[in-house]
């Protein structure tokens, strides 16, 4: 069979979609990074590979915050930001969506859309209180598997009120709820509540956000944070059964999309991935006073890119080439 | 005497030949790198705005390079650069530097008054020497900024645009080193014809205009690079405000036949009626005019904190939903991240993208 692979590299996981030529998910992938994107990205095709042996691939697209380093490693058709990707993926399953709510594992993002095409979004830019890896903190220290966090919030009939304007402020305020003897589960609805208000307050003040609306990425797992967002809102929120790898199937889309216009994949095999030794090193450059941090990323002994020169005489040594044009 | 002065953008090219023009010694600071930026975070209040800490570095890279004394510009109303100065004065003295601090201040009614600080400060100079200073200083200026206009115009669509930066670099030191205006100009000339002669294979993906505080929109240091990343994104992007356009406005009074932010500021109305400081209705003037002109977007740019690009960013979603055109609103300062800014440009472009396509489907 012939497949498209979307791969979405984050700064908590990793995602893998396979769809076939019509766009349907044959394949959903969940990794944790670990702070190791090369494996991870290694991991998840073998992954697919294992479970699919018969399969080729007719194209890649990568997306989030490591996007580019998996395009390097694996050669990728389409290399695309984490936003035009999750609006890609809402409009495949909800074609008439207005409004997308997206929050990962460090970013969280507004997604506004007309007709099928954005308009508006909004990224959180100081603060990232409401998001994934805060949740899992938060779960931790209440030693409460992040699985159950949303549904512990469910079972609360009064919620308590806790200060969300800041992630740090929140956790003290919890402790403080804790101390006073507050069930654990009022705690939890109400740290929910206050990360969707410090969301609807921050990332989406000042947009107009309509129906449907559509909550996805990792943090949509949390059943008390829908809650939460529909208080708030008035409006009904809806979850894709896909919605923690809704950012790779939507560069999976785009890789589909891609391909029907261009021939041929750049797609550089599995035994390219898979088989050779990777390495990333970065190294101070010291050609001018900025000093820029320069990654090189080497397969063995061949040098696939650099990045981080300004000036870019590292990049523009390796080829003449422009850049592709989102990178 | 050795003067320095700060950084902003490419008016150094300009302020070295006026201060030479002068008879004084000219120490231009470093170009703004990283190590000036981490000089002026450290001696700057944290809650300053990041030309007062950019301007800090510059400063000490200029004194350590043998400066004595620096020449800066003050200002006044509700931007907190007119008082920049003195904060930078104390800052430095209290590092034990030893130097003068000459501000040169707007003139409030009379051009001349702007005239005799400028003369004040040369060394033997005559009137007519002076004004001699002040032409090719002029003339330089406006050069540097065409021709930073035609990158501007060339980058999105040239094969190898890494290629016409090290055109446009060097056609800058020719127009550096040039000694008279019609040197000026030719340098000019040649620097443009040389960029037309690139390679070109494409049209560019959106035409986007840049809004928003001076100093940010004519400092690459201080916005991540903004204009060039777009530009290698495929942008091809117009700057509201530029140098001669302000000296122009702002000191003598929009006499001159150069590009005058007048139009755009009648454009402001009925959105924003107010001064408010700054540039802030320059940013929403602007942001009507090209919403307007058919742009595909606008980006407003300002450090953080500022004051009256957060009033002009108040006004700008009415601005962007009554004329049509898609505005996206970013501050910087030293914590601004390069991938942050870099996924919200490539989304920008996109969203601008698929809107056009869209609209040309219909």
């Amino acid at each position: 069979m012939k497949y498209y692979l979307g791969v979405d590299i984050g700064s908590v996981s990793s995602n893998f979609v396979l769809t076939n030529p019509r766009g349907e998910v044959v394949e959903a992938i969940y990794l944790r990074t670990m702070g190791n994107p090369v494996q991870a990205v290694r991991q998840g095709l073998s992954m697919v590979m294992k479970k699919y042996p018969e399969t080729t691939i007719r194209g890649i697209g990568t997306t989030g915050s490591a996007r580019r380093l998996a395009a390097v490693i694996m050669g990728a058709d389409v290399v695309k930001n984490e936003i035009t990707a999750h609006a890609v993926a809402a409009s495949k399953f909800y074609p008439e969506v207005r409004t997308v709510v997206e929050i990962g594992g460090q970013d969280s993002k507004i997604i506004i859309l007309r007709d099928g095409i954005v308009v508006d979004f909004a990224m959180n830019t100081v603060c990232a209180a409401g998001t994934g890896s805060f949740l899992d903190q938060q779960a931790m220290r209440l030693d409460i598997p992040i699985e159950h966090f949303g549904r512990q919030a469910l079972k609360s009939k009064q919620l308590v009120r806790i200060a969300g304007r800041c992630g740090v402020f929140a956790e003290s305020d919890m402790i403080h709820k804790q101390q006073m003897g507050y069930p654990v589960e009022d705690i939890i609805a109400g740290l929910c509540e206050a990360l969707a208000r410090n969301f609807l307050n921050n990332v989406a003040k000042g947009k107009d956000i309509q129906e449907p609306v559509v909550f996805q990425g990792g943090v949509a797992a949390n059943m008390g944070m829908k809650q939460a967002f529909e208080k708030l809102l008035g409006k009904p929120v809806m979850v894709p059964q896909q919605y923690h790898v809704m950012g790779a199937l939507g560069a999976a889309i785009l890789a589909s999309e891609s391909i029907t216009h261009r021939k041929g994949s750049r797609f550089k095999g599995c035994g390219f991935v898979l088989e050779g030794d990777f390495t990333t090193r970065s190294f101070e450059c010291n050609g001018c006073p900025n000093m820029c941090e320069v990654v090189t990323i080497k397969r063995d002994e061949e040098v696939l890119a650099y990045w981080g020169d300004r000036c870019r005489r590292w990049e523009a040594s390796l080829t003449e080439q422009r850049p592709a044009l989102a990178w | 005497m050795k003067v320095t002065f700060p950084h902003m953008g490419r008016a150094w090219i300009a302020i070295k030949s006026l201060f030479e023009g002068l008879n004084l010694e000219v120490v231009v600071p470093p170009p703004c790198s990283r190590r000036t930026l981490e000089l002026g975070v450290r001696h700057s209040p944290e809650f300053a705005c990041l030309p007062l800490k950019i301007n800090v570095g510059n400063f000490i890279e200029g004194l350590k390079a043998g400066a004595d004394t620096i020449v800066t510009a003050g200002g006044w109303g509700p931007c907190r650069f007119g008082y920049y100065a003195q904060v930078q004065r104390d800052i430095l003295t209290d590092l034990g530097y030893q130097f003068d601090l000459i501000v040169l201040e707007a003139p409030d009614s009379r051009l001349s008054e702007l005239a005799n600080q400028v003369r004040a400060l040369g060394v033997n100079i005559s009137y007519a020497g002076m004004l001699r200073a002040i032409y090719r200083a002029w003339e330089k200026l406006k050069a540097v900024d065409e021709l930073e206009e035609s990158l501007r115009y060339c980058l999105p669509r040239v094969t190898r645009p890494a290629e016409a930066e090290k055109v446009l670099h060097e056609g800058l030191q020719a127009i550096e080193a040039a000694v008279t205006a019609r040197e000026i100009r030719q340098a000019l000339k040649m620097g443009r014809s040389r960029l037309e002669g690139l390679p070109y294979n494409r049209e560019p993906v959106a035409r986007i205009g840049l809004v928003g505080e001076i100093y940010t929109l004519l400092e690459p240091s201080s916005n991540c690079e903004i204009e060039r990343k777009l530009g290698y994104l495929g942008a091809e992007v117009h700057r509201a405000v530029s140098m001669p356009q302000w000296i122009n406005d702002h000191l003598l009074g929009g006499i001159l036949r150069v590009d005058s932010s007048q139009e755009a500021l009648e454009c402001a109305s009925p959105y924003l009626n107010d001064w408010v400081g700054g540039h802030g209705r320059e940013t929403v003037g602007y942001s009507v005019k090209y919403g307007r002109e058919g742009f595909d977007g606008v980006i407003q740019i300002g450090p953080l904190t500022c004051m009256p690009e957060i009033v002009a960013q108040a006004v700008l979603g009415q601005v962007s939903q009554k004329e049509g055109i898609p505005v996206m609103t970013m501050y910087f300062d030293e914590q601004t991240g390069e991938a942050g800014v870099m996924t919200r440009l490539e989304a920008f472009l996109d969203m601008v993208q698929r809107r056009k396509q869209f609209a040309a489907a219909r």
